[in-house]
């Protein structure tokens, strides 16, 4: 029996060793963003001290030289105006596309199947220039984009779970008299809720940590979003701020970090569901 | 119902499908066509045949970004579900903190592979820096920086979904294998191994598409370099798009040829592990 509760000890300890391992590059850019820019590609990996210190500098030179806070505001913008379109057009389209018995109803869900396996890469350029010409290239207008692109796995996913409702319930609502509007919004929709949290929260990951779509779609002088500002200080030629770079990337993680923890057990469901219906 | 339902179709089906066509169709149908064109904008496409897809093949650079990009997603692919697969085991068992340790493995999936790149960036040349070297001196340099990488962001998720596998296998299998005296590794390959082909199929899928399909990830860690060793397939199409005027239909046939290979690896890879599921 102790012999066991050794093992379990054991087990703790070398767990809670490769966690320490796992958040440390996390801890790394925490010091490095009081440091300043000088000395962090120098000794990235010593704490800062009073030759090195150097406050918040770091953080308003990001802020004001670089406008980090409005990338995080088009980030957001970007990423809940494009969720909530997912959300609402796709599962009614899903249900639909479930539910009437129609000649293109089997195509129309093979094609989301399809758009899935299909790279980013296949239909980037004529993507950016369609959306240029529709004049999608605002934060507004690439809610559209991201609905068109993330529509098949929504769709996907939510169909699957239509599938595993009762007829009888929406039958009874048409007995009731409920229109298909009111059927939909009022039955269907409610007993949806854990599928669109699986969605809401799949596509938060992708749109809010995605770079090469909006760096293609959006009109670059008016609106950056956090990866493409992180990406033009980072990637641009002659001398990187390091210590502007550091804040930013503190910056980026904090905002996940705090979604995630706050979300913790939907996000870990979210995911194992949305695994398992693939 | 089925009428009203039909009816209702504008309601219900055009917001997404007329999305679906701007951001999908149209471009995947238009890209298709002109890769068989020579273009610098859409308006001026003339047909050329087979022209770009020569070129492409032609291209040393796509060639030698294909045998990287493939020797990347074998590695990766083996590396992040053994270690995922064995971490997930472990923390099905009870013992102090699996909790906490699920939290902390799942956490860096949050991140984008941008600021991935650079955190990484700043870590790996801080360490190759003690040996006088950097990562844009090798190419071997890259490819495993950028391993460490996807399997610092991926296990996590591999790990969850493995998880969720090994508790919906039923209680009375594994009690069925203790009473045929089944050891450890006979349980592991005899039973475990089997009852979780559809989680391996899943992971096994999504880690060898990701793989072949890295961008942001090479793009901040390494850009190519050095030279353009280290160029992944998806950052070969890019900067054959955007780098040189004139070879946008060259871009667009390697994209096309891209496309294919991503379907044919996810079809062959479906139908390896799905032959190997089994039922309870």
């Amino acid at each position: 029996m102790s012999n066991k509760k050794a093992k379990r000890t054991f087990a703790t300890l070398l767990l809670a060793a490769l966690s320490i391992v796992y958040v440390s590059p996390l801890f790394i850019i925490l010091f490095n963003s009081f440091k300043s820019k000088t000395f962090i590609n120098l000794q990235p990996f010593t704490l800062p001290n009073a030759e090195t210190f150097a406050g918040w500098e770091n953080y308003l030179v990001g802020i004001e030289k670089y406008g980090f806070l409005d990338s995080v505001w088009w980030s957001l913008i970007i990423t809940v105006g494009s969720v909530f379109a997912i959300l609402l057009f796709c599962s009614m389209f899903a249900w639909f596309i479930t539910r009437a018995k129609t000649w293109y109803s089997k195509i129309l869900f093979l094609l989301c199947i399809f758009s899935m396996v299909v790279p980013f890469q296949m239909v980037m350029f004529t993507l950016s220039k369609t959306a240029d010409m529709l004049k999608l290239n605002t934060p507004w207008g690439i809610v559209i984009v991201y609905l068109g692109f993330g529509a098949g796995l929504s769709v996907f996913l939510f169909s699957g779970f239509v599938k595993g409702i009762p007829l009888e319930i929406e039958e009874a609502a048409t007995i009731d008299g409920c229109g298909p509007v009111r059927t939909f919004f009022r039955v269907v929709l409610p007993i949806m809720q854990p599928t669109y949290i699986t969605v809401g929260i799949l596509q938060t990951m992708w749109i809010w940590n995605d770079f090469l779509l909006p760096y293609l779609v959006l009109d670059q002088r008016y609106y950056k979003t956090i990866p493409m500002i992180i990406q033009m200080m980072k990637g641009s030629f002659g001398r990187v701020d390091m210590g502007a770079v550091m804040a930013c990337l503190v910056m980026a993680v904090i905002p996940m970090i705090v979604f995630y923890l706050s979300a913790q057990k939907h996000i870990i469901g979210g995911v194992a569901a949305g695994a398992v219906k693939g | 119902m089925d009428k009203a339902l039909r009816r209702s179709f504008p309601v219900f089906v055009l917001p997404t499908l007329a999305a679906f066509c701007i951001g999908f169709l149209v471009p995947f149908f238009m890209g298709l066509w002109l890769s068989f064109t020579e273009f610098t904008t859409v308006q001026n496409a003339t047909f050329v045949g087979f022209k770009n897809y020569i070129a492409a093949f032609a291209d040393p650079t796509f060639l030698s970004s294909f045998g990287f990009t493939a020797l990347f997603a074998v590695t990766s692919l083996i590396l992040i579900n053994v270690i995922a697969f064995a971490l997930a085991m472990a923390l099905t068992r009870k013992f102090a903190g699996t909790n906490i340790f699920r939290t902390i493995f799942f956490m860096p999936n949050l991140i984008g592979g941008i600021v991935l790149g650079y955190i990484w960036q700043l870590i790996i040349n801080g360490i190759l820096a003690y040996f006088d070297v950097a990562l844009a001196v090798s190419a071997k340099f890259g490819f495993w920086g950028l391993i460490v990488l996807v399997c610092w962001q991926q296990i996590g998720y591999m790990m969850i979904i493995y998880i969720a596998g090994l508790q919906m296998i039923p209680e009375e299998v594994k009690e069925a294998a203790d009473i045929d005296g089944a050891n450890g590794r006979k349980r592991l390959f005899g039973v475990t191994l089997p009852m979780m082909m559809p989680s391996i199929t899943i992971c096994t899928f999504l880690t060898i598409t990701n793989g072949f399909k890295l961008f942001d990830q090479n793009l901040a860690l390494t850009a190519g370099e050095p030279g353009r060793a280290t160029e992944m397939l998806a950052l070969n199409i890019f900067n054959t798009f955007y780098g040189r005027v004139g070879f946008e239909g060259v871009g667009q046939a390697k994209a096309v040829l891209f496309f294919i290979l991503v379907v044919v690896i996810a079809l062959i890879q479906l139908r390896i592990t799905r032959t190997k599921e089994v039922q309870a």
